[in-house]
Parts: structure tokens; C-alpha cells; sequence
């Protein structure tokens, strides 16, 4: 072990370059969303580009004080601050003020905070420190049970606090329970899970029965001399066809009208375009009309002038993909890629069980929150309300995700101290 | 120490990778292969607002303006910016119920939340001036200004026209006009629509979501200017227009003057008129369906171009014009009349006078029976059984003289009379069956001749200019340059010598001196003069009477016709005469006269 000089120093720079250079090039476009020719100053702070600036600004000081906290204090803090998200999370259902049918706000004066945000972080670090304990072992059933249940508290409040979106962003952690040793077929099960549940939707059940009963008969011509195999066939097969049925009666019965609203607008069932269907489809025009080279910096017309609502924060896509066109947008999914994939490259050079399973977290969320908020924006995915990590406009979620990830920054910069 | 289950970071790898290959097909997609977006995008910011130009002005032969435009003020409200307001108070300004207020705001809401539509139209100046300070307690309620076609004097409704609503028809057959878009549906208004109106332009606005104004598309790079309507300048003039409506209330006919030497009609009465400032405005519609219900007076009805009468024996100058062509009638010419023609069971009657007359004494007394002797000598010219023969060099002659035909001057709507053709009297007696007699009627100005006011004062024209005639107009001149139509300028010519003229001129001379027409003598003018008294199925004759003043160098000729007035001299003759008194010498000094043709009327049930 030896004692670092520098706070800066064995930090990775290219994590910090593709960190600056995502959330710089965020604000251009908030700058360019909200931008009129009575608002040109940058720090105007009646608008929304001039009060990012100040995110901004706390969110480099955010990193900064994480990377001179000493390196042994997160681990020893996880459980303490996902007790306090926890509380933090209860009190938000009592307490917090309700936007746009969500109650999950805390307001301190003018200023918002969305406990939901920094959950995750809490979350990610109680679970790095569950699994990195000695002697803990993916294979034993009370590990994924202790595992589901530090999941799933949190998601529990945040559904309370009518946000699925937020809480969707939870099942990022099946890729951090799947490198730790979770049998493969968790993600074979969620893929077919997603497949069943759109086939069921868009097809319907009884084709979509007859096509699982198919498969299931020739599989079992296939293998019907051994009966052991026999049952787990017909095991499936009900699990199944039984999901299918499960499908249909969550569409029809627990869904929200808005949330199968949206469901409908992804498949193609409503071409409502002035009403559920709007935000999609202004989303999809904004985005569209972009061209290989965009309109141009402040150019955009869809964006600018309030087409595409929520186009600050949910829908802040839309602006780069109107005004900076394919290249840009290719240039932003491309800058994410290479964060994900070099955060998972760090976690993987971690000699610490802990940091590995935390950077893990990371690029999980982060990753999560990218593939949704974009598909959605794209067309490929329902509208679920969740911001694109470092870009969209809020101070919530900015430092949520600037701490979540300079943690990790910090563990990586002293990993050599740690065993 | 190395961890189990390494190689699962591929996995994960390809996950993130896959999803990122995913979405840039999509974007590519969305972006560079499918157009339909850039459409689509467009089509939600751009919004075209034509730019309308000023309509042309028009004026009188004197520069006096007779239609002009006014600042109106419609109240718009784009409902989805209505807040809170003071309902009651609103009412009261534009003054309506709330009943109606409701059902208005009901239908602005259906036809669009966030596009703006018309509350009420043509605020009066006074309720905008109230309104426009207390606007801003109207959240989602604005002014908007157009104009609307003023007439300062209310004369010549007829003949000026109105504008309308471009109707479906129109648009679908000329892409100019939009709905919404006023054009000219009569009079000036119509047929010198393309000038009037201008050029409209058009500017590309992009507009947010909730339908503002943000500014111009590419700083106008698409923009066209609208061009403003060219001025007309009228051949009317304004005051001797004034000055015949005046004459001819409460009575039915027309008065058509023209200026010989150029062909400018200087008035044009349609007698019952309208204000015209009624089609003008938002009661037009209203309005309109009253005159046209008044189906006695019918005063939509422009009579000075589409009432056709019989001539009478106004005609009789024609029919001495084409005698002398044909060389059957010489000055010297005489024809007995013993209180009428009679011939086989023809039976033409005339008043007493002394018999036989030359061709001058003729036409100062008017009288029947030379008329037809005349027309008898004018068919059977080329012998007995050539009739026909010379019914058609008759008719070619007549229809020279403007009759029978339209003009396709720049009045919409005229109508062209009749001079029945031989092929009518073919089918009505039979082929070579109808002699000079069946049509004798014809010589005297009755039968199947029917003209109109202004082809009967073209008539006078022609004979102040001894043969000749413009083509008679009603605008003078348009925009600055005042170009004009060379059909206008350029001489018509009748088919009967200049010098035949003269006798038929000294016998209309004689008329005003000492004949049928002495009613009209103007002190120190010499005038020519002819009237008419045209008999028709619908009750008593139609006083007419044609007249050219000062004889020896014309400066107008006027027609009068007074519907079922009786005989020319009772009222078209002094109607006449003062309208060249008041054209002539400005004052009109036959006060009494004046009087009794303006309060006098001659109106049958």
C-alpha cells in the first residue's frame, strides 16, 4: 500500500474526458432547446441552460470532494446511506410535493430534489457491499434472496411514488447479479420475458399459444426419450404459455390507461398523433428532419419552438438529433459506448470485489438509462420519463449520476491500495 | 486475485454494442433514409400568411375619389388563450348577450383551440377605440385590422359594383384566390378585378407549437411583396351622376350621358339604386337578400345596360339615316300623312299636323306616317320581291350604330337588344312571304326592336359625331400611367356617310326650336334632339328622349328614359335638359323645373 500525492493522480482521464465531453455537449443543447433572442446570455438563470450551468458547476465540485473523501469511506458507509435513501424515500411519499402525477419531489424553497435519483447510487453501493462480503457465493438461494431484497425496497417506494420509470431502471442490476455469478438464464428469461410480452400484445394470446404449443411438440418429438428432460420441456411450457395469460390480464387489468397508452403508441395500435400519440411522434419528426448533418446549431425549428415537449430533459435527444443530424447523434451513442464499455474494462481491473461490483452498477444504470430514454425518443420503446444520463436538463439527476460515477472514479484511482 | 466468471464481461459487452448498432440503423433510418419527417416538420412550423395588398382606389373623371378603403377591426380570440374574464363587460362593449357569447366561444373552440378565429366582425371605430384600451383585461382576445370598400358619395352603385367572398366555383378554377379572399362580383369592381386587386404576397412565418408568430422563415428568402391595386380613374362624373340619380327618384329608368368625342360615359343612372355602401361591410349578405326581394323595384338591376324598351321614335333618326344611304330619302323627300299610314290593313296612326313633310319637318314632328313610307321605300329599294334582301342591308346598317350587339366595353353584364334578323321574320311569316308592311312597325320604333339606354345615347353619339363612335367606357384611365384599352381610342365607324347627317341634325334641331322636344330649350345653347314615346305591354309609354348639346361642337349626349313616364316630352325631355345644363353651365337656374322633376314620380304598382 502506498499513500497518494495527488488527488488527480492514476484518476482515468479518458472516463473524466467522456464525462465532461458528454455533459458539456448536454448543455449546448438544453442552450440550444430553450435559446430565443431575448435569452442569449448563458448565464441567464430564468432559463433552464443558465441554471444547468450552475449543475454543472456543483457537479464538478460534487467529484472534486469525492476524490479527496479518503477511499475506505464508501464501503464502510453503503449501508448507512441506503437506510437513509430508504428513509429518504418514505418520507418523499409523506411529505413531497407531485408533479405530473409523481409524487416523488422534495421542494426546499425553489429547489427540487428527486430522492429517487440517488437511490440508485445508495442502492448500487449496498449491493456491491452485500456481494463483496467474504464468503459469499451467486449460487446460494439466501444470496439472491438478500440480493432481491436490497433491490427490491427501493423499487418498492419508487412504484409507491407512481414513478415506473424510474423504477424500471432496477432491472440494470441483472447484469451486475449475472457477472457475479447469476446462472445466464436470468438474461435468456428476461429477453424471452420481453419477446413473450410484445408477441402476446401485438399478436395476441391464442396465436401466440398455438406457436409456444408448436414448438413445444416438435421439441418433444425431438427429445422424447428422455424423460427427464420431458418434464423440464412441459415445465416450460406452462411457465409459458401460463405468462402469456398473465400478459394479456396485466395489459387488460393492472396497467394504467397511460401506460398502456404507451404501449399501444410503441406497437402501432394508435396512430392518435394528436393525443398519446403526439410526444413520439414530434419526438420521431424533431429527430427525422435532422438529416446526415442536422439544421445547424440553434437551427432546429421542432425543438426550439415547442414541438417536442419535455425537450430539456426527457426528450433532449430530439434536439441533438434535429440539429446536429445523424453524425451527431451517432457521435453521442458512440461517446456513451465508449463510456459503458470502459467503465466495465475498469471494473474489471479492480482487485477489490466491492469496487468491481460497484463499477459494475455504474455502467449498468447508466447503460440502462441510455437504451431507454433513446429508444424511446426513436420510437422503439414506450415513453418512460427517465433522463439521459448527464445530458438532460436537472440537478437531480446530474449529481445523482456525476456521485454514482466519480465513486467509482475514486475507487478505480486507489485501486491500488486496496486488496 | 482473479474473479470467476470473467469472460461474462463479453456478453455484456455485446449487449451494450448491439443496442448502440441498433439505434444507429434506427437513426440512420429516421434520419438520412426516410424524408417523410422533413416533411412533416416543415409542415409543423411553417405557416404561409398571405401578404394582401391595398385594392386599387377609383375615382371620378375630376380626381374625386368614389371608393376608397377603411380600416376596419375584426375582434379575434384564440380560445385556448381565453383566461378569466369579465364576460358581462365584453358584452356590453361589442354588445352582445352572453348567450351568444358562448355559442361564439363555442365555435372559435371547435374550429381550433390554438389557431386564432373571428369573434366579432367590423368593430365600429368608436368600439375599438374602447375596446383597444381595455384589451389587456381580455386574455386571448386581439384586433385585427383589413379594409373594407367605402363609397364617400353614395351614387353609381350600380356601375362601381362590390367585392365578395371568392366563391368555391372561382376558387377551383383560379388558384389566385383562396377562401377568404374578397373579389370583385359586379359593376367596376369585376371587370377591372385583376388591376384592382393588386398582387397578393405571401411570407413564410414559422410558428411554435401553439401557433405564434416566431419569427420569419430563412429571413424571407421565399417571401413575395405584395403589389398594391392600380388607382382607377372613371370617365364618371361625379357630380352630374349625383346630379341624375337626384332626377330620376322615385322613378324607374336610366340616364346613360356620354362625351361623343371620346366615347366616356360621364353618367350612368340605374333608376331605383341602392347605396352602395350597403354591399360593402358585414350586413352585406343581409342587405343583399333585401334588394334582391324587392322584386317591384328591383333595384339591383342595372337598367341603363340591361332594361331593353323599344325605341320608339327615337328610331326614326336611324331609319332617315339608312333612307338617305340607300338613296330612297333626300332632304326634299316628302310623304303625306292624313293622321296616320294606311295602307291595306295596315293602320299606323300620327297626330295632326300639317302634310306632306320633308325629311327635316319629319322628324320635328315626328311623324308616323313618313316613317312608314320611309322604311316601305328602304325594303322595297332593291325591288318588291327583294325584301329580304334589303331588310339585311338595313339590319347591317342599324347594327353599325352600336345596335343589337353588345359592346364588350368594361361593363360586366350588358345585354345586346334585339334587331331581329331576317331569319326571325322567315320563321315567324314564313320564307319570302313578309313584305315591307308585315314589319312596318319596325320604321317607327316599335315591333321586335328593343335597345338599351346606353346603346340609345351610343346612338346620339354617333350622330353628334356625324358617323362615328367610340366605344363607350367607363374607366379612363388606369394606375399612374393611365393606360387605357386601344379599343377605347380607337373610332368606330357607322355605316351611313357623315354627310346624310346634317338634315337629320337640322330636323333635331328643329325638335328643341319648335317640335315635340321644346321643353328642353337652354338659354344660349343650341341643342339637337329627338324623343320617344315607346309603347309596351307594361302600362303607359316610356318617356324618352335623346339629346346633344351644344350642336355645333357636341360635349355630351344624353338618353333619358322614364319607365311608363308617357310621352317623351312629359318627362325625359326636361330630364335631359338639365342634366346638360348642370354639365354644361355647372348651376342649374330652372329651379322649379328642377323641382318638379325631382320630387315628381312616376311609380306603378
Amino acid at each position: 500500500m502506498r499513500e497518494q500525492k495527488n488527488i488527480f493522480s492514476n484518476m482515468d482521464w479518458i472516463t473524466v474526458g467522456l464525462y465532461l465531453a458528454i455533459m458539456l455537449f448536454g448543455w449546448i443543447n438544453i442552450y440550444a432547446s430553450a435559446y430565443t433572442e431575448e435569452h442569449k446570455n448563458i448565464f441567464d438563470f430564468s432559463q433552464n441552460y443558465g441554471r444547468q450551468m450552475v449543475w454543472i458547476g456543483c457537479a464538478i465540485l460534487i467529484s472534486l470532494i469525492i476524490m479527496m473523501i479518503d477511499i475506505k469511506f464508501f464501503p464502510t458507509v453503503s449501508y448507512f446511506v441506503y437506510a437513509f435513501i430508504l428513509f429518504l424515500l418514505i418520507s418523499v411519499l409523506l411529505l413531497g410535493s407531485a408533479t405530473a402525477g409523481s409524487k416523488s419531489w422534495f421542494l426546499i424553497g425553489s429547489f427540487k430534489l428527486q430522492p429517487s435519483e440517488f437511490a440508485k447510487f445508495a442502492t448500487n453501493l449496498a449491493l456491491a457491499k452485500y456481494l463483496s462480503t467474504i464468503d459469499i457465493k451467486m449460487e446460494d438461494i439466501k444470496t439472491k434472496l438478500t440480493s432481491f431484497l436490497i433491490l427490491g425496497l427501493p423499487v418498492m417506494f419508487i412504484i409507491l411514488q407512481n414513478d415506473t420509470g424510474s423504477a424500471l431502471v432496477y432491472a440494470a442490476f441483472v447484469f451486475v447479479l449475472y457477472r457475479e455469478g447469476l446462472s445466464g438464464n436470468i438474461l435468456i428469461i428476461g429477453f424471452v420475458a420481453i419477446a413473450v410480452f410484445l408477441l402476446t400484445l401485438m399478436i395476441g394470446k391464442v396465436l401466440i399459444i398455438a406457436v409456444i404449443t408448436g414448438i413445444t411438440a416438435i421439441m418433444f418429438i425431438y427429445i422424447r426419450k428422455r424423460r427427464k428432460e420431458i418434464v423440464t420441456l412441459l415445465g416450460i411450457f406452462i411457465l409459458t404459455a401460463g405468462s402469456v395469460f398473465m400478459v394479456d390480464y396485466a395489459y387488460q387489468n393492472v396497467l394504467e390507461p397511460h401506460q398502456k397508452d404507451r404501449i399501444d403508441v410503441l406497437l402501432g395500435k394508435t396512430t392518435n398523433l394528436k393525443g398519446i400519440g403526439y410526444n413520439v411522434n414530434q419526438s420521431k419528426i424533431a429527430i427525422g428532419s435532422g438529416g446526415f448533418w442536422g439544421k445547424g446549431f440553434l437551427q432546429g425549428t421542432q425543438t426550439k419552438f415547442d414541438f417536442v415537449p419535455e425537450q430539456s430533459t426527457d426528450f433532449i435527444f430530439c434536439t441533438i438529433g434535429e440539429e446536429w443530424g445523424f453524425a451527431g447523434s451517432a457521435v453521442v451513442v458512440i461517446l456513451y459506448v465508449l463510456l459503458f464499455l470502459r467503465i466495465i474494462k475498469m471494473a474489471e481491473r479492480q482487485r477489490s470485489t466491492f469496487s468491481r461490483i460497484y463499477g459494475y452498477g455504474v455502467a449498468s444504470i447508466l447503460f440502462f438509462h441510455f437504451m431507454i430514454n433513446i429508444a424511446m425518443t426513436i420510437g422503439l420503446a414506450p415513453v418512460i420519463g427517465i433522463p439521459l444520463p448527464f445530458i438532460s436538463y436537472g440537478g437531480s439527476s446530474l449529481w445523482a449520476f456525476t456521485i454514482l460515477l466519480f465513486v467509482f472514479v475514486k475507487q478505480d484511482a486507489c485501486r491500488l491500495q486496496l486488496l | 486475485m482473479k474473479a470467476p466468471y470473467t469472460g461474462r464481461k463479453y456478453i455484456i459487452n455485446i449487449i451494450i454494442i448491439s443496442i448502440a448498432v441498433i439505434f444507429l440503423f434506427r437513426l440512420f433510418y429516421l434520419q438520412v433514409i426516410d424524408d417523410s419527417y422533413k416533411i412533416s416538420a416543415e409542415r409543423n412550423v411553417l405557416r404561409i400568411l398571405p401578404q394582401y395588398p391595398a385594392r386599387g382606389l377609383i375615382y371620378d373623371r375630376n380626381g374625386k375619389i368614389l371608393v376608397h378603403n377603411e380600416a376596419t377591426y375584426d375582434l379575434m380570440v384564440t380560445p385556448k388563450d381565453v383566461k378569466k374574464l369579465d364576460t358581462a363587460e365584453l358584452c356590453k362593449l361589442i354588445s352582445i348577450d352572453t348567450k351568444t357569447f358562448i355559442s361564439r366561444m363555442e365555435k372559435a373552440r371547435i374550429y381550433s383551440s390554438y389557431a386564432p378565429s373571428i369573434f366579432e366582425r367590423e368593430i365600429s371605430q368608436e368600439t375599438y377605440g374602447y375596446l383597444q384600451e381595455k384589451l389587456v383585461r381580455f386574455p386571448g382576445f386581439y384586433i385585427l385590422a383589413r379594409t373594407l370598400r367605402k363609397y364617400p358619395f353614395t351614387i353609381a352603385a350600380h356601375t362601381l359594383g362590390y367585392i365578395g367572398e371568392a366563391d368555391q366555383e372561382l376558387i377551383d378554377k383560379d388558384s389566385y384566390y383562396k377562401p377568404g379572399d374578397y373579389v370583385g362580383i359586379s359593376g367596376i369592381e369585376k371587370s377591372y378585378e385583376k388591376e384592382l386587386r393588386g398582387k397578393k404576397g405571401v411570407k413564410y412565418m414559422m410558428v411554435d407549437v401553439f401557433n405564434r408568430e416566431k419569427g420569419s422563415f430563412r429571413n424571407g428568402l421565399y417571401d413575395t411583396v405584395s403589389v398594391v391595386g392600380e388607382d382607377l380613374t372613371t370617365t364618371l362624373d361625379a357630380d352630374l351622376q349625383a346630379y341624375g340619380e337626384e332626377l330620376m327618384k322615385n322613378k324607374r329608368g336610366s340616364i346613360v350621358a356620354i362625351e361623343p368625342g371620346t366615347g366616356e360615359i360621364l353618367t350612368l343612372v340605374s333608376s331605383p339604386s341602392y347605396d352602395p355602401n350597403l354591399l360593402a361591410g358585414h350586413s352585406r349578405s343581409k342587405n343583399y337578400m333585401k334588394l334582391l326581394q324587392d322584386i317591384k323595384q328591383k333595384p339591383l338591376f342595372n337598367r341603363a345596360l340591361m332594361a331593353t324598351y323599344p325605341p320608339g321614335s327615337t328610331f326614326k333618326i336611324m331609319n332617315a339615316l339608312v333612307g338617305e344611304q340607300f338613296g330612297v330619302l333626300t332632304p326634299e323627300t316628302r310623304f303625306p300623312c292624313s293622321l296616320g299610314f294606311h295602307m291595306g290593313k295596315i293602320d299606323v296612326k300620327c297626330h295632326s299636323h300639317a302634310s306632306p313633310l320633308d325629311l327635316a319637318e319629319s322628324i320635328q314632328q315626328s311623324c308616323n306616317s313618313y316613317y312608314c313610307y320611309a322604311f316601305k321605300a328602304i325594303l322595297e329599294k332593291a325591288g318588291y320581291k327583294n325584301t329580304r334582301a334589303s331588310y339585311n342591308r338595313w339590319r347591317d346598317i342599324v347594327m353599325s350604330f352600336g345596335f343589337g350587339k353588345k359592346f364588350f366595353n368594361d361593363l360586366p353584364n350588358e345585354l345586346s337588344g334585339n334587331i331581329p334578323s331576317a331569319e326571325y321574320f322567315d320563321r315567324i311569316h314564313g320564307q319570302n312571304v313578309w313584305r315591307a308592311l308585315t314589319v312596318i312597325s319596325l320604321g317607327i320604333g316599335q315591333g321586335e326592336i328593343l335597345v338599351t339606354p346606353l346603346q340609345l345615347a351610343n346612338f346620339t353619339a354617333i350622330l353628334a359625331n356625324k358617323g362615328y363612335y367610340y366605344i363607350p367606357h367607363i374607366v379612363k384611365g388606369i394606375g399612374k400611367s393611365k393606360i387605357i384599352d386601344k379599343k377605347y381610342t380607337t373610332k368606330q365607324i357607322a355605316k351611313v356617310d357623315s354627310n346624310y347627317f346634317n338634315i337629320v341634325l337640322e330636323g333635331m334641331s328643329m325638335v328643341i326650336e319648335s317640335g315635340t322636344g321644346t321643353g328642353a330649350k337652354i338659354e344660349k345653347i343650341k341643342m339637337a334632339g329627338k324623343t320617344g314615346t315607346a309603347q309596351n305591354p307594361h302600362g303607359d309609354p316610356h318617356s324618352i328622349f335623346i339629346l346633344i348639346a351644344p350642336l355645333d361642337h357636341p360635349k355630351i349626349v344624353v338618353s333619358v328614359i322614364v319607365e311608363n313616364g308617357g310621352w317623351g316630352a312629359d318627362w325625359a325631355v326636361p330630364i335631359a335638359s338639365l342634366m346638360v345644363e348642370k354639365y354644361l353651365n355647372k348651376t342649374v337656374k330652372r329651379v322649379d323645373l328642377e323641382k318638379r322633376m325631382t320630387e315628381g314620380s312616376v311609380y306603378y304598382p
